[in-house]
C-alpha cells in the first residue's frame, strides 16, 4: 500500500537529492547529469567567496533572529490570554477567527498589506483626507522592511501558532492548580510554576523545528516583495539560489549554494535536538 | 464565593444554581459568564478584564477589518472607490458587477477553473496516496516497515533543494503542464505521519475482529479504519487542498505560459503588481460606462481567492487541534 507514496517520494525527493551531484559539476543542460564534466569543489569555493551570497546569508540570519525575538513569543502570549478566557463559546469564536489567515496564500497576505500600508493604501488615504502628509510607503521602505515582514508573518501565522500551546494547556491537570492554590499561590505564581512549565516541552520542540528552518525564511513572502523593496535587504539564501539558478542559468553554482543551506539546516536540527536531550527534554525525536 | 451563588440544600450540600433551579422547577436563569470558573480561582480585577477584552478585540479586528474592507470594496462601484481614494470602509452603493465581469469568461475565470481543477485532482491524489501509505506504515509487522518509515522521515529533515528539483521537473518534460503543480509535492511525509499516528491509535481488537471475519487489508481500511478517521482525513485533505490552492511559487517556477496560470499568479500580476488585466480594465479608470473597473475588480479577484477556503473552513475547523496534535507527536 505504501508503493505509490514511496514511488512519488523516490522520484520527487530522492532523485533530486542525487541530482545535487551537479554541485560538483560544471553542469550544462545539453550534457545533462551524466555527461557534464566534474570540477571538484570549485562551485563551493565560488559560493563561499561570493559577497552577494554572504550578504544573502547575513540577511537570512538577521530576519530569522528578528522573527525569533518578535514573532515566536506572540503565539505563546496569545494562547495564555485565550486560555484565561472562561466562556468556551467566546474562546472558540476567537480561535476560529485567528486561525483563518494561516490559510491565505502569501500573495493574498502581501496584497492585503499593500492595500492597507502601501503608498496608495488605506492608511495614507486616511492621513490625506485628514490633511496630513500621506506619503509614507511602508511597502517599499528598506529601513522598515524587517518590521513589515515580521508583522505580515504575525498576521498570517501567530493565530495558527497558538493551537499547539492551547492543546498543551488543556492537558494540565486542574489538581495542580488546586494544590498550588492551597499552598497560597496567586494567579501569577500559578502561571509561573504550573502553566509555563507545562508549556516548556512544546516551546523547546517548536524552537528546534524553527532552528531547522532558520535558513528558510518566508521564501514566497520575500520573493513577492523583493522587487518593491530592493535586493539589498530582501535577498535571502533561497531567493539568491532562485535567481542564480533559474533566472541566470548558473545551475551548478546555485545547486552548491542550495546544498550548503540544506546541510547546515540539517546540522542545526540535529544539533538543537541533541542540546534538548542534554537539557532533559524529549525534543523532536527520541534517542535511537 | 464568587460568581454563581450556589444554594444550600437541606442536607447542607452545595448545589450549583442551575441544578437547583431545575430541581425546584424554576425557569433556569441565563447562565452567568463565570459559571465555568473553578471555585478556587479569584475573580479577575476590573482592570485585568478590560485589558483582556481590549487586547482580544484588537486581535480579532486586526484579522477581520482588512477582510471587511476588501469585501466592501469588491462590492462597490468604481465611483465609490475613487471618492474613497482606494479601499472603501463604509459601504455605499453596492453592486455585484465586478464579480459578473471577472466571472464572465476571460483571464480570471480561466485561472479560477485551473486552480479548482488542480486543487481537486491534486487533493484527491495526495489524500489517497497518503492514506494508503499511512495505513501500510501503521501495521507493525508489515514488510519493510521500518526502512520505509525512515525513507519518509528523511524527507522531513533534508530537502533536495530547488535547483535539482527544477531540473528534474524540466527533464521529465513537465514544464508548462499542470502535473508539475501536483506531482512534486503530492506526498507530504508530515501528513502521512499524522495519519499514521491516528491509525495506530485505533483499537487493534476491532481490526483483529474484522480480520477473523475474513476481511482483507483493503476491506479493513475501507470499511473500518476510514469511517473511524473521517475527522483526521478531513483535516489532512484541507491541508493538502489549501496547499494546492495557494501554491504560488511552484506555479511561478513551472508554468511559463500565462494561458495556464492558476489564480495565485493572476492575483500577483494583476492585483499586486498592477498589470492591466486584459478586457477587465484593472488598470485604467473608466468612469461613466457603467462597467466596474479598477479597485472593485482587483478586490473581487482577491475575494475569489479566499472564498473556497471560507466555504470549507467551518466544516473542518473544529478538527484542527486533533490534526495538529497528532502531527506534533512524531514517531
Amino acid at each position: 500500500m505504501t508503493v505509490p507514496a514511496v514511488a512519488l517520494l523516490a522520484v520527487f525527493a530522492y532523485v533530486p537529492m542525487l541530482g545535487n551531484i551537479i554541485a560538483w559539476q560544471s553542469y550544462s543542460p545539453y550534457q545533462g547529469f551524466l555527461h557534464s564534466p566534474f570540477v571538484g569543489w570549485d562551485n563551493f569555493e565560488r559560493v563561499f567567496n561570493n559577497p552577494a551570497f554572504l550578504h544573502a546569508v547575513e540577511n537570512t540570519l538577521t530576519i530569522t533572529v528578528f522573527q525569533l525575538v518578535f514573532f515566536f513569543p506572540v503565539p505563546i502570549f496569545l494562547a495564555l490570554l485565550l486560555n484565561s478566557v472562561i466562556s468556551p463559546r467566546i474562546r472558540t469564536t476567537i480561535q476560529s477567527i485567528v486561525y483563518l489567515p494561516h490559510f491565505f496564500s502569501w500573495v493574498l497576505v502581501v496584497t492585503i498589506f499593500q492595500q492597507i500600508f502601501g503608498g496608495a493604501g488605506l492608511i495614507n488615504q486616511t492621513l490625506r483626507s485628514n490633511g496630513l502628509d500621506g506619503s509614507v510607503d511602508l511597502m517599499t521602505n528598506p529601513d522598515t522592511f524587517l518590521v513589515l515582514i515580521t508583522s505580515q508573518a504575525i498576521w498570517k501565522d501567530a493565530g495558527w501558532g497558538i493551537i499547539i500551546f492551547l492543546a498543551a494547556l488543556s492537558t494540565v491537570s486542574p489538581e495542580l492548580y488546586e494544590a498550588s492554590v492551597v499552598d497560597g499561590a496567586n494567579r501569577w505564581r500559578r502561571m509561573w510554576h504550573v502553566t509555563l512549565p507545562a508549556l516548556r516541552p512544546v516551546i523547546v520542540l517548536l524552537l528546534i523545528l524553527r532552528l531547522g528552518d532558520a535558513l528558510t525564511v518566508g521564501f514566497e513572502q520575500l520573493i513577492l516583495q523583493r522587487d518593491a523593496v530592493g535586493a539589498d535587504v530582501s535577498e535571502v539564501i533561497d531567493t539568491y539560489v532562485y535567481y542564480q539558478g533559474v533566472i541566470y542559468g548558473d545551475w551548478s553554482f546555485a545547486a552548491a549554494a542550495g546544498l550548503v543551506k540544506g546541510v547546515v539546516s540539517l546540522a542545526l536540527v540535529l544539533g538543537a535536538n541533541k542540546l534538548a536531550h542534554v537539557f532533559g527534554e524529549s525534543g523532536v525525536y527520541k534517542r535511537a | 464565593m464568587s460568581g454563581t451563588t450556589p444554594e444550600i440544600s437541606a442536607e447542607g450540600a452545595v448545589i450549583p444554581r442551575d441544578i437547583a433551579d431545575d430541581a425546584a422547577g424554576r425557569r433556569p436563569r441565563r447562565p452567568r459568564r463565570n459559571k465555568y470558573r473553578p471555585v478556587w480561582e479569584e475573580k479577575p480585577s476590573a482592570v485585568g478584564q478590560v485589558t483582556k477584552f481590549v487586547v482580544l478585540s484588537v486581535v480579532v479586528l486586526a484579522v477581520l477589518f482588512p477582510l471587511w474592507t476588501v469585501v466592501v470594496t469588491s462590492l462597490s462601484t468604481t465611483q465609490e472607490t475613487i471618492s474613497a481614494g482606494g479601499l472603501v470602509v463604509v459601504p455605499g452603493d453596492l453592486t455585484f458587477n465586478a464579480y459578473k465581469q471577472i466571472l464572465s469568461g476571460g483571464v480570471v475565470t480561466r485561472a479560477a477553473i485551473v486552480s479548482v481543477g488542480i486543487t481537486a485532482v491534486g487533493t484527491f491524489i495526495s489524500v489517497v496516496v497518503s492514506v494508503l501509505a499511512a495505513y501500510g506504515l501503521s501495521r507493525p509487522g508489515s514488510f519493510g516497515h521500518r526502512p520505509i518509515l525512515f525513507v519518509f522521515l528523511i524527507t522531513m529533515f533534508f530537502g533536495a533543494g530547488m535547483i535539482p528539483t527544477y531540473l528534474l521537473v524540466s527533464s521529465l518534460n513537465l514544464i508548462d503542464t499542470y502535473w508539475a503543480l501536483i506531482l512534486p509535492g503530492a506526498v507530504s511525509a508530515f501528513n502521512v505521519l499524522i495519519l499514521r499516528n491516528f491509525f495506530m491509535g485505533i483499537d487493534q481488537a476491532i481490526l483483529d475482529a474484522a480480520r477473523i471475519d475474513g476481511a482483507g487489508e483493503w476491506r479493513v481500511l475501507a470499511k473500518i479504519v476510514l469511517p473511524m478517521s473521517r475527522a483526521v482525513v478531513a483535516v489532512i485533505a484541507l491541508f493538502y487542498g489549501v496547499g494546492y490552492w495557494n501554491a504560488f511559487f511552484n506555479a511561478m517556477l513551472y508554468i511559463n505560459d500565462n494561458a495556464k496560470w492558476p489564480l495565485q499568479l493572476v492575483l500577483r500580476s494583476y492585483v499586486l503588481q498592477g498589470v492591466t488585466l486584459p478586457g477587465s480594465g484593472t488598470g485604467q479608470v473608466d468612469v461613466g460606462t457603467g462597467a466596474v473597473t479598477g479597485m472593485p475588480i482587483k478586490m473581487a479577484v482577491m475575494i475569489l481567492a479566499i472564498v473556497p477556503i471560507l466555504v470549507v473552513y467551518p466544516f473542518v475547523q473544529r478538527h484542527f487541534t486533533k490534526g495538529v496534535i497528532f502531527g506534533a507527536v512524531k514517531g
